[in-house]
């Protein structure tokens, strides 16, 4: 299986990085809202069956390293 | 061995040989420095997790050194009592671990900040207090992620146990309440973004890292 996780800030959390890239953006005349969020995304493969136990394995794995709950939010997608 | 501050090494650790200088050889109490693979502390009675960069801040500042097995032992040895200070990095990887509330994200200045920085002493425990430290103390800070973050409910809980134990005079990161410095609710694992071991000589900035060094060693 293709695991692909992404991490991001929290809605509530400051992006210092976020904010630069956004008044950078701004400076290009890019039409975009200065509210830019720079997230991460970490991908790797894994042997075994996309089940329910799986999952619970991947979400332990997401909150006890992959992201830090007390400031990200995380999310995934599985492929075969 | 007999007992001693033990200074934990990471890969990308840079304050640890300051910090074992600090204790050894200015406060003169005995010292030793533990590699991060080994899984105990010996007759350690207090634990300095040092400055720098571990395991080269990948993912995220910490994450990867809160696995270490030296960093179970040190969670072993602060849910039994034992005294834990965590330094810039080392309050990073506090964090991480669990052992301290809350988190540091980048400086919102987004620049690594290095200089000198006046701090504000908070009355929190018999040590930590502005009758042994005085009002203010002059610390160095060397960091571009030292900006505290904790919920509202995380930061009332604070504010209500005293847990904070100094805050910038004037914010050179963005940190929430100007927190520089915080302990946990039992008073034995404390964590501070500025470096006390680097204003211990008479060429450092000021010498106020030596009372708080020994604020934390004091029973």
């Amino acid at each position: 299986m293709n695991i692909r996780v992404f991490v991001n800030y929290k809605k509530n959390v400051l992006d210092p990085q976020g904010e630069a890239v956004g008044r950078a953006m701004q400076s290009l005349n890019f039409p975009a809202h200065p509210h830019v969020r720079v997230g991460k995304t970490i991908e790797f493969t894994v042997d075994g069956q996309d089940t329910p136990e799986f999952r619970k394995t991947l979400d332990k794995l997401c909150n006890d390293l992959l992201s830090n709950p007390v400031i990200e939010d995380y999310r995934y997608e599985i492929s075969q | 061995m007999d007992m001693h501050v033990a200074v934990i090494q990471f890969p990308g650790s840079n304050c640890d040989q300051d910090a074992y200088h600090a204790f050894a050889s200015v406060l003169k109490t005995p010292a030793k420095l533990v590699w991060h693979k080994d899984k105990t502390l010996g007759d350690a009675r207090a634990v300095i997790v040092p400055g720098g960069f571990s395991f080269g801040d990948y993912l995220r500042c910490g994450a990867i050194a809160r696995f270490s097995p030296a960093m179970q032992a040190v969670k072993e040895f602060a849910a039994n009592g034992g005294k834990v200070m965590g330094i810039c990095n080392g309050f990073q990887i506090l964090c991480e671990s669990g052992l301290l509330p809350g988190a540091l994200i980048r400086n919102n200045c987004l620049e690594f900040r290095c200089q000198e920085q006046w701090l504000k002493v908070e009355d929190s425990t018999a040590h930590f207090n502005k009758e042994t430290l005085g009002q203010r103390v002059n610390i160095p800070i060397a960091h571009g992620e030292g900006n505290y973050r904790i919920d509202e409910a995380g930061l009332a809980e604070l504010e209500k146990n005293k847990q904070i134990l100094f805050r910038y005079e004037e914010n050179p990161n963005g940190s929430l309440c100007d927190i520089a410095g915080i302990r946990n609710k039992a008073g034995n694992v404390f964590g501070m973004m500025p470096h006390p071991e680097r204003a211990v000589e008479p060429f450092h900035p000021s010498q106020h890292g030596v009372a708080l060094l020994k604020a934390f060693l004091a029973e």
